[in-house]
Order: structure tokens, then sequence, then C-alpha cells
């Protein structure tokens, strides 16, 4: 597995590097918005990649009430964390979109308040994380992510019925998009789910790592301190 | 079940006597919620239109804000003398627990209600053009909305530094569809615009579904080790 993991990596940064090339390069220029339409492939694939991840934080969580799996809290912590970043560009990069096309930066729309109500979710999701160092952390974030997934769909209903009730003007991307813009699209797509879980994977992994470090130090004060250079030496300091 | 319900009024019998002696919540909610019913009053200063149109909004915040002040003295009362350890070992169901905490909140946040709508209308002229009997509906609706979910954080966030602080924190991002359905429905009401039915339907699913999930997940959350 280490070694494996540079080379995901290293592959991982070529597809970057090949989709940014096809999204800023390649795909035409848009007729009506122009250059500001190239954010749409980083929105929409950051979008998806962070939605994905809080489903995976989802199946953790409740993998962990079941089952009582420190690896699944360790993906629940990885994905919320990234989910959250991730959520944070689409928040960013829908505002400096949509300020030179509709003209403002903000609407109360479906997509954009479900998105924002989402963050705030997870936001909220990670400050209990923060704020609770004991044991019981896991079964309390768990619970709240549970909370927080059966909260979402009620979300949109309410604001689907608000804005069919004060029907705005019409925000929809409409239409079909040309096929080199498709493509550029897609190959975003598959650039950010891969950068997505890469880098998820690497924080899951230094989640569990941080972990045994942990149980390792904890069993070195329990035993004394003539073991302690052999155990505490992996990570040292970093770790705590 | 006839020893759930037991133990339920019991706690609930407990609860409110102890209240009925100190009455700590409802003064600190009543004298909370005034002061931001005086305080909104100076910064908007609504005509009686204005006011039709926001005080759905006003008075739901402050009847957010006062019953964060209740819930967070809901549990901290047990934990003191281990009384909440003692009914982690007893032979109570954990549900029963928590819904005599919610009847007592509920009942709590009702008399607030009952105290505090009046000076709303006195102090923003307030006339309802829709059907007024509505709000009714919509109070309870709303308020068990607040209680339940907000009884459940408040023992989530039982076992974290400053919890007084984490409780809104996680309450009120769950909470944001139930408030727009109070708030819509009693805009709409107050306004006499439409029908205030999906709102009400709205807050009806919201209460069935939390209070569902707060009752299947309440006893893993007590239980917690």
């Amino acid at each position: 597995m280490k070694r494996v993991f540079p080379i995901l990596w290293a592959l991982t940064a070529l597809l970057l590097a090949y989709s940014t090339y096809q999204a800023l390069v390649v795909a035409p220029t848009e007729q009506t918005m122009g250059d500001v339409q190239r954010i749409f492939y980083y929105h929409v694939p950051s979008a998806w990649t962070a939605f994905c991840l809080f489903f995976a934080n989802l199946f953790a969580s409740v993998a962990y009430l079941i089952w009582k799996n420190s690896k699944a809290d360790a993906l629940a912590v990885a994905s919320a964390e990234v989910g959250v970043v991730f959520c944070t560009i689409v928040l960013i990069t829908g505002p400096i979109w949509a300020r030179p096309v509709w003209g403002i930066w903000w609407t109360w729309d479906i997509r954009l308040t479900t998105t924002l109500v989402l963050w705030l979710i997870y936001v909220s999701y990670l400050v209990l994380r923060r704020f609770s160092d004991t044991a019981q952390t896991p079964i309390l974030a768990a619970v709240l992510a549970i909370f927080g997934a059966l909260d979402v769909p009620l979300v949109y209903f309410s604001i689907w019925f608000f804005r069919t009730q004060h029907p705005q003007p019409v925000m929809g991307k409409g239409g079909s998009l040309a096929p080199p813009m498709l493509h550029a699209f897609l190959i975003n797509l598959l650039a950010f789910s891969v950068f997505g879980v890469m880098v998820c994977w690497t924080r899951y992994r230094l989640e569990v790592l941080r972990r045994e470090v942990e149980q390792a130090q904890a069993m070195d004060s329990l035993l004394g301190s003539e073991t302690s250079e052999k155990v505490s030496l992996p990570l040292g300091r970093s770790a705590r | 079940m006839s020893s759930f319900w037991s133990a339920t009024i019991a706690t609930l019998v407990k609860d409110i006597r102890l209240e009925w002696r100190s009455k700590d919540a409802l003064n600190a909610m009543l004298f909370f919620s005034l002061l931001v019913v005086v305080i909104f009053s100076f910064s908007f200063n609504p005509s009686a239109e204005e006011s039709r149109a926001i005080a759905g909004g006003l008075v739901w915040v402050a009847f957010l804000f006062a019953t964060v002040v209740a819930l967070n003295q809901t549990w901290a009362r047990e934990i003191r003398n281990q009384v909440l350890d003692a009914y982690r070992v007893s032979p109570a169901p954990p549900n029963s627990l928590f819904l005599a905490k919610v009847l007592g909140n509920f009942i709590f946040v009702a008399i607030l209600e009952a105290v505090m709508t009046p000076l709303f209308i006195v102090f923003y002229n307030l006339r309802a053009l829709g059907p007024a009997w509505q709000l009714i509906p919509v109070a309870v609706l709303g308020t068990w909305a607040l209680v339940v979910n907000g009884t459940f954080f408040a023992a989530l966030s039982l076992r974290t530094r400053s919890r007084e602080i984490m409780l809104p924190l996680l309450l009120f991002p769950i909470s944001i569809p139930a408030i727009q359905g109070m708030v819509e429905a009693t805009r709409i009401l107050l306004a006499g615009d439409g029908s205030a039915r999906f709102w009400i339907v709205l807050l009806l699913t919201y209460d069935v579904v939390f209070t569902t999930a707060s009752l299947a997940l309440f006893g893993t959350v007590l239980h917690a080790e």
C-alpha cells in the first residue's frame, strides 16, 4: 500500500493537469457568458465530489453506530472534513460566476440554499467533533450526521415550495452542452472525483495513524517510561 | 407499556415541581424574550403593514432564543449529584426520560408563548387578516419541532466543552426548515395571502421525522460510553 500510494497521487496530479488544460484551453469559450463560464468545470465537479463525500460520511456514521468500528469513524471524520472543503469551493466559485452572469452574488435559489444549509450542518458536525474530545465523540457525531441527513430533504422541499410560490428568473444551466464542453466537463468530473477520493483517503490514513500513535502513547504512559522511545518514535511530535 | 408511562409521568411531575419551586427557566425565558421584543421593536420601528410582514420572523426568533435558554438548563439539572448516572443504571427506559423532558420543555415554552403573544400583539399592532385559528396548530407543531430537537441536542452536547454554546450551534442548522415553516405559515396567516397548508404539513412531517429519530437514537446517546 505504501508504494502504491505515491503512484496513485502522481496519476491524480497528471489527470488534474490534463483536466485543467481541457477546461482552460481546449474547451471553447461560451458565446454569451465568455470566459467566466469556465468556472463551471470546477464548480459542478466540486459540488458532485462534496455530495459524494457527505454520502460517504452518512454511510460511515451508520456503519459506526452498528459495528462500533473505529475505522468507520476515521472515514466519517475524513469524509466530513474534505467534504466541507469541497463544499466551500462550491459556495465560493458560485458567486464569482453569478456576479457577472446573473448580476447578483447570491440568490435564495433552491440549489444554493440547500448547499448552504448542508455546509452549515457539516460545519456544526465538525464543531461538535472539535468541542468534544471524550470517547463518546464518535457516537455523538454519528448521531448528528444521521440527523443532518434527515434534514436535507426537508430543506429541499421547503425551499422548493418557497420558490415556486415566488417565481424567480430561471437560473438553470438549461440547454445542452456542446460536445467539446461536455468532454472537458466529464474529464473534470472524473479528475475532481479522483482527487476528492485521494484527499479523503490521505486524511483517513492520517486519522488512523494518529489514533494508533495516541493509543501507543497512552499504553506507553501506562507501562512507564522505559519503552517510550521505541513506541512514540514513528510520528513523534507531529502526531499530537 | 404502563411502566413506561408511569416513569415518564414521574419524571415530568418532578421537573414541573422543580420548576414551580425555583421558576428559574421560566423567569429567564420570559424576561429574555421580552428584551428581544423591545430591542427588535427599537431596531426596526415598523409600521402596522410592515410588522405583519416581519412579525412571523420576529416572534419565532424570539421564541427560538428563549427556548435555548430553557433547554440549556434542562439536563444541567440532572448532572448535579450524578442524577443522570443513576438514571442510566436504573431499569427505567431511556425514552421515557427523553419524552418527559420534551413534554416538560413543551409546557414551559407553551406558557412562554401564551404570555408573550399578547405582548407582541400590543407592541406591533398585529391583527391577523387570514384564518387566525390556524396559528394554533402552527404554534403547537412549531414548538414541538424546536423542543424535541432541542432536548435531544442538549443531551448530545452535555459531554462537550462549553456546552451552552454548543447547543445553538447544533440546533440551529438542523432547525432551518422548521423555522422557515413556522415563519412562513405565521406570515401567511397574518397577512392573509394564500393558504398555509403546505407549511403546516411540512412542520408535521418535520415533527414526525425527528421525533422518531430522537426516540430511536436517544438510548444510544444516553448510554454512549
